[in-house]
Parts: C-alpha cells; sequence; structure tokens
C-alpha cells in the first residue's frame, strides 16, 4: 500500500474507533445519569419510581418547615396547590432562595415509604425567575412577566 | 430625550451595517476601489453609533433615569457608582448592547490592520463581519431594545441589580467573555472570506492566527472569572457546575482551542485545510448557540436570563442562516482543497490530529449533554435534567489523555520523528514525573488512581517543556516568542489539571450546626464560632459572622461571612468569607439561622482550588505571548495571487 493510502486507513479506523466508542459510551453514560423530573401529581400516585434518582418539584407548603433542633435535618412539604403533597427530608444547608411559598426543585431518591430523600434543594437565584418544570404546575402562570 | 437619541444611533449604526455588507461584500469589482474605502469608514462609523447608544444607555444608568424600562428594571438609587455603571451590562437588554460594541471594537481591530491583508480580501472580510454585526444589531432594536420607556407609569425608584451581580467579578466578566466569544466572528470572517476568495493557503491561516489566539485568551479568562465569581459569589464553594450556561461559553472554548491547533499545522505544513475552515465555523456558530441557550430561557440555569420565546426564535433563525450560510459555501469552495503533504504517525501533526480528535470528542460531549435535555422534552415531553457524574465520566479520562498527548509536544518535530528524539521523553521525563507525581499522591488523602495519573501526567508536561527550554537555553538557540507562549500555555494546561484533580478530590467539606462560643475541626483547623453581629452596607444590611480558625502549627486569624439582605428587593444573599492561599482556601459561609443564636454554617478546606484559574491565566498569557511573534508583526500585504491549495503547502517548518 502506498503510504498516503495507509495513512488514511489509520486514520480512517481510528476516527471510526473514537466516534464509535464515543457514541456507545454517551448511550451507557446517559442511561445512568438521566434524572427525570416528576411533579408532586406523579410522585404522589406513584408513578415515580423509588430507590432511583430522579427530580421532582413543586411549591414548599407554608408552615410545613421542621428542624430538628440538634443537627441540620430538616423536613417539609412540596405541594401543586392542587391536592398533590408528598414530604421531604434533607440534611445540610437549605439555599437562600428556599422559602415558604417558593418554588423548588429537589434531587435524591423517593423512598418506598413516600418520602423523598433530598440529596439536593435547588432554589433559583433570581426571585422572578421559575424554573422551567414547574411552570406547568397549575396555579403559577404568573411566571416570566415583566421582562 | 437622550434615551430616544440611543435608539436612533443604534438604528444608523444597523444602517452602516447593512450597507457596509452590501459594499464588503459586493464590492470588490475592479473598479471597486471607492466602495472598498467606503467600507472601511462605514465599519468605523458603526462602531461610533454603537458607542453612543452605548454611553448613552451608562448615562442613563448614572443618573437614574428611571423612566427607561432597562435602568428601572436593573438599578437602583442606592447602588455605588460603580455597580450603577456595571448594571449595564447585567440584564439581556445592556448585555447585548456591550456584545455589539465589542464586535464593532473587534471589526475596527481588523481595518487598523487591515494594511496586512490584500485589499480585497479585507474587504470582504468586514463585509462578513457588517453582515454579522446586522443581525445583533437588528435583534437588539427589535427584541431587546434597552431605550424603551416607563412613561407616564415612571416608576420612583429601580427594582435594583440582581444582588448577586453586584460584584467586581460581574464588572469584568461578561465583557471579557464577550471580548472572546465575538472575537471568533473574525476568525470566522477570515474563514468565510477566504472561500469567497479562494485562497486557501498557508498565507490566509497565518493571518487568521492572532485573531484567533486573542478571541480564545479573551474567553479563557472569562471562563475562569465566571468560575472564580461562581465559587466565592454563590456561597456554595464549588466553582463549576456543568450548568448549560457554563457549558455554552465552554463549546466555542473547546472548538477554539482545537481552532489554534489546526490553524498552526495549516499555517506551517499546508494541510488539514478543510478541517480548520470547519472549526472556525463551528467555534463562531457554538457562540452564537450558547448566546441561543443563555438569552432564550430554554433551559433551567443557574445564571439564564429571563423566558422570551421571540428572542430564541430569533436567535435560533439567525443561528440557522450563520451555519446554513457558511456550510454550504464550504460545501462549494472548501471540499475540493487538499494538500499532497504526508507525515508518519510520531509527527507532530498527527498529535495536532490526536488532540483535534479529543477536544472534538469533548465538545460532542458537551454539547449532548447540553442539548438532549431539550431533545428528550420536544419527542417525549417529560423533563429530564442530566448530572455532573455524567460529564465527569468523560471529562477526567479525556483530558488525561490530552494531557499525555501534549506532553511529548516537545520531542515531536514536524512531518516525522526520530526514536532517538524522543527517547528522552520515555527514559528520562517520564520515571522523573512519575516519581514526582507519586511522592505527592502518597501524601494526597484519599489516594486514588485518577488523581495519581493527573499528577504523573501534569509532571510529566512540566518536565518535557522545562528539558526543551534548557536545550534551547543551552544551544544558545533564541526562544521565538510563538514557542515560548506554547510553553507557557501548555505549563498552564498542566496547572489546571492538577488544580482540578486535586481540589475536586481532596476537599474537606463540612456542614455543620454552630452557635457562638461552639468549636469545630475542620480536618486539622480548629474553627471557632465567636459571635454574630449586624453590618450595613450602602444598599443592605447583614447578619456578619465572627470565626476564630486556627490552622495546625499557625497563626489564628478571623474570617467574617455575611447573610446579607438587600433592601430594594428584600432579597438574601449569602457572603462568603474566604483565607485564600496559593496552596489552598479555608472558606466558610452562613446558611441559615436555626433559632437560639445558632447558624448552619459550611466549612471548606479546598487545597490547589487557585491553580484551577492561575493555570488558566497562564493559558491566555500564552496565548497572547505567542501572538506577539514577529512573524505576525511584520505582516505586509503579500503578492495578491489566489493561490489554491495544492502549492500553498511550501511554508517551512
Amino acid at each position: 500500500m502506498n503510504p498516503v493510502r495507509k495513512r488514511r486507513l489509520y486514520l480512517a479506523l481510528f476516527l471510526l474507533l473514537a466516534v464509535s466508542g464515543t457514541t456507545a459510551a454517551l448511550m451507557v453514560a446517559l442511561e445512568q445519569n438521566i434524572n427525570m423530573f416528576y411533579p408532586p401529581a406523579d410522585v404522589v400516585a406513584g408513578q415515580a419510581p423509588t430507590e432511583t434518582p430522579i427530580r421532582a418539584g413543586g411549591m414548599v407548603l407554608e408552615g410545613s418547615v421542621v428542624r430538628d433542633p440538634e443537627s441540620l435535618e430538616v423536613e417539609f412539604v412540596l405541594t401543586d396547590r392542587a391536592g398533590a403533597e408528598f414530604t421531604v427530608a434533607y440534611n445540610g444547608i437549605l439555599p437562600d432562595l428556599f422559602r415558604e411559598g417558593q418554588g423548588i426543585i429537589v434531587q435524591g431518591e423517593l423512598q418506598d415509604n413516600g418520602r423523598f430523600a433530598a440529596r439536593e434543594v435547588l432554589a433559583k437565584h433570581d426571585e422572578n425567575y421559575m424554573p422551567p418544570e414547574l411552570m406547568d404546575i397549575a396555579g403559577h402562570q404568573d411566571q416570566g412577566a415583566g421582562s | 430625550m437622550l434615551a430616544e437619541f440611543g435608539q436612533i444611533s443604534l438604528a444608523c449604526a444597523a444602517c452602516l451595517a447593512l450597507a457596509a455588507a452590501v459594499t464588503g461584500l459586493g464590492g470588490n469589482g475592479a473598479r471597486g476601489e471607492l466602495l472598498r474605502r467606503s467600507t472601511v469608514s462605514m465599519v468605523v462609523g458603526q462602531f461610533v453609533f454603537a458607542t453612543v447608544a452605548f454611553a448613552v444607555l451608562v448615562t442613563a444608568f448614572v443618573n437614574d433615569d428611571f423612566s427607561v424600562e432597562y435602568v428601572a428594571n436593573n438599578s437602583n438609587s442606592l447602588l455605588p457608582w460603580y455597580y450603577k455603571v456595571s448594571a449595564t451590562w447585567g440584564g439581556h437588554e445592556g448585555s447585548f448592547l456591550l456584545w455589539i460594541v465589542i464586535m464593532t471594537l473587534w471589526m475596527v481591530a481588523v481595518v487598523v490592520r487591515r494594511q496586512n491583508y490584500p485589499e480585497r480580501f479585507a474587504n470582504r472580510v468586514l463585509g462578513v463581519l457588517s453582515l454579522l454585526n446586522l443581525g445583533f444589531l437588528s435583534f437588539a432594536f427589535f427584541t431587546s431594545n434597552p431605550f424603551t420607556r416607563l412613561i407616564p407609569m415612571t416608576p420612583a425608584d429601580g427594582a435594583d441589580l440582581n444582588p448577586l451581580l453586584q460584584d467586581f467579578g460581574l464588572i469584568v466578566h461578561p465583557p471579557l467573555l464577550y471580548v472572546g466569544y465575538v472575537g471568533l466572528a473574525v476568525p470566522f470572517a477570515f474563514a468565510v472570506a477566504a472561500l469567497l476568495e479562494n485562497r486557501l493557503d498557508a498565507a490566509w491561516s497565518r493571518w487568521s492566527r492572532p485573531w484567533t489566539n486573542v478571541a480564545w485568551a479573551a474567553l479563557t479568562l472569562g471562563i475562569a472569572l465566571g468560575s472564580w465569581w461562581a465559587y466565592y459569589e454563590l456561597g456554595w464553594g464549588g466553582w463549576w457546575f456543568w450548568d448549560p450556561v457554563e457549558n455554552a461559553s465552554f463549546m466555542p472554548w473547546l472548538a477554539a482551542t482545537a481552532l489554534i491547533h489546526s490553524l498552526a499545522v495549516t499555517e506551517k505544513r499546508g494541510t488539514f485545510k478543510s478541517w480548520t475552515l470547519l472549526l472556525a465555523i463551528a467555534a463562531f456558530s457554538l457562540s452564537l448557540l450558547g448566546a441561543f441557550i443563555v438569552r432564550s430561557g430554554v433551559l433551567t440555569s443557574v445564571h439564564a436570563f429571563a423566558v422570551d420565546p421571540e428572542r430564541g426564535s430569533y436567535i435560533l433563525a439567525f443561528l440557522a442562516l450563520v451555519v446554513g450560510g457558511s456550510l454550504t459555501l464550504y460545501a462549494l469552495r472548501g471540499g475540493g482543497v487538499r494538500a499532497a503533504v504526508g507525515y508518519k504517525f510520531m509527527s507532530r501533526e498527527f498529535f495536532m490530529l490526536i488532540n483535534n480528535v479529543i477536544l472534538v470528542v469533548s465538545l460532542a460531549v458537551v454539547l449532548w449533554g447540553t442539548l438532549a435535555p431539550i431533545g428528550y422534552e420536544v419527542v417525549t415531553g417529560s423533563r429530564i435534567s442530566i448530572g455532573v457524574p455524567f460529564f465527569n465520566m468523560f471529562f477526567v479520562p479525556l483530558m488525561l489523555a490530552l494531557a499525555a498527548a501534549v506532553a511529548l509536544v516537545p520531542v515531536l518535530n514536524w512531518k516525522r520523528t526520530r526514536w532517538a528524539a524522543i527517547k528522552p521523553a520515555f527514559t528520562y521525563a517520564l520515571p522523573l514525573a512519575v516519581v514526582g507525581g507519586g511522592l505527592a499522591v502518597f501524601f494526597s488523602e484519599p489516594r486514588l488512581v485518577m488523581v495519581a495519573l493527573a499528577l504523573m501526567l501534569a509532571a510529566w508536561i512540566v518536565v518535557t517543556h522545562a528539558f526543551d527550554v534548557w536545550k534551547r537555553v543551552r544551544a544558545r538557540s533564541s526562544i521565538p516568542l510563538s514557542y515560548a507562549g506554547m510553553t507557557l500555555a501548555h505549563l498552564g494546561f498542566a496547572m489546571t489539571v492538577v488544580g482540578i484533580a486535586v481540589t475536586s478530590t481532596q476537599s474537606v467539606e463540612a456542614d455543620r450546626r454552630m452557635a457562638p462560643g461552639d468549636q469545630t475541626e475542620l480536618g486539622t483547623t480548629a474553627v471557632q464560632f465567636v459571635g454574630m453581629q449586624q453590618v450595613r452596607g450602602p444598599n443592605y444590611v447583614a447578619d456578619q459572622g465572627n470565626f476564630l480558625v486556627t490552622p495546625a502549627g499557625g497563626k489564628p486569624y478571623s474570617l467574617k461571612p455575611e447573610k446579607r439582605r438587600y433592601l430594594a428587593r428584600g432579597s438574601i444573599m449569602t457572603e462568603a468569607a474566604i483565607n485564600p492561599g496559593f496552596m489552598s482556601d479555608t472558606y466558610i459561609s452562613l446558611g441559615e439561622p436555626l433559632g437560639d443564636g445558632a447558624w448552619a454554617v459550611r466549612l471548606h478546606f479546598k487545597p490547589l482550588v487557585r491553580w484551577v484559574w492561575f493555570g488558566c491565566l497562564l493559558m491566555a498569557l500564552g496565548g497572547v505571548i505567542a501572538v506577539t511573534d514577529k512573524r505576525y508583526r511584520r505582516l505586509r500585504a503579500r503578492q495578491d495571487t489566489p493561490a489554491h491549495g495544492g502549492a500553498a503547502g511550501q511554508v517551512s517548518a
């Protein structure tokens, strides 16, 4: 084989290997790291898988935040203001914009007893900003105004 | 009246952009002398009008003109003057105006250096840039006018700038980032002009390199600044979140990094031509994609601007035109560009190819991870998010492979390298690096294979580059600035790799409940919560904690993190207190009050976290130093003969 062709062959093989390897890895990695989002209604209805990393979200129900006096453990209820509510347990520091009535997103696992064990609590850094995930939830169609 | 004046200026700039696009792209006939000259003056005109519009907006901010809606939404009379100025680019409309001003600045820079290029070529470049600027200006004018008035419902005071943005980081981060984003339009315009003029030769890539380097350096600094800002301002001690908006700036960076390297090959060896063109097009298209992601609100993000479908569709249409147009041109003209220059496996060319493949694969990963949630939602209607582990899983091995390739660069020659030249890299440098890296890992906790690999590879880069510099110094051969720049940038890369590997695995983090008088341990450091006091700033009140930190065997010092409440919006902000150090940071931030005087307290010990940004600084510095090399300074318009592919690869290495 002449050298130019040989080089092209190597190049093509190398590229093919790189591309196929990456695609395969991407698919596998994506499979493992997707976090599906579930609104409160789905969580309550049992449509969300348990013991699997997922995201859920809703409004923090007024008066539902309970702190442990000794540690950083905290519990609160997320609601969609349409009857679906579930309890979230979290151990750590809540973000600045975490407030009662505020829309937030939690990431973690739903346990078999229906409680949500959160690893992360996300509230957005602008009080006018609504996470797109929560826009579908009833009673919060007024966001995005004033921009 | 002033605001209207700004609006008129914008319109004038848009008219000039249209006219300059016409003369720039159409004025290349035999008798186009006059048209070409008018392109130049109209480009300068765009700069003048854009600057006037921007100055008008800044004035409106400084004078608290709340009858302008954008000012009313983003400023407040209590703001210190410097934040009033920087608030100009604190929201969507103003930041886009800044984007336009920076675009015209780049265009003026091209005008200043136009003598270095054939007249017709420069004219094309300015035409392409004006066309792009026309797109930007009409976007500003029709969808995001910063001069819209609130009359007669003028508010008494403004809604204030988002407190997160009241910070030094925000004063400098967006301008630098935009210099990078928009700067990539210049290599793009050079690529398009080269395709139009049919001159894809070594000269073209040499012209393009300085622009690419400077834009890339600004982008590097902008990203590093953003990361640093997130670290100290968001109050959770993280410095990279794989957030869509971060990814939006990271994707053009990856493409631009690949472009810098592939331009080097095209200039020196005349190969990779079509690939280089494609990268130039891709880099700028990705900056536009970034703008789309940030400004359309399609993605959930920490710092995306508010949702607006109209803006999103405009940018998407613009993006489609730019990508579609340039790729069509590429397909028509760029396909046949091929050079018959050979190279062996152990050659610089081949390693540049490896570099490019790794960077493009990384780019694909980020692109996929950023856009997959949108695609998924469009197809299935449900929402997903992609976790940080997804990105890390790819980036750790990819960047390690890249580090290994970088380490061999100094010993590789163009075309082919004899084993004798490469041997020292393996027989001396590698063992030295393995021992050095291994020693460092021995003291780490936890000891991880990936960290060991990262440290060894980084040490390898340092050793091979140092060997090469030493060899040149000893042989008393001159060290060209472009070579010095490359070495510095590679050392910066090694530094960033070490910083990331160490700080993301060796940090000690603790969230504690602490009442005044409480004492706790953070690794070997003792931390005592002394007490809280109220302090007052110009536009906020704050609870300030006083912590006495005593490192093992060191002098005690105090850290004073704050929980601020900004008066205008009543928003709460965490202000972390950091004891910065070259080797490690100690970081304390306040969570929320827990009653009875107790607070949730976040304590971090972050070794080598600053190396992440210092490394970026070195990379950017390297990029800029390389530009000052004499071969770019001495450029004069060469013989204006359109050279086709094959004949062009003859420039010596």
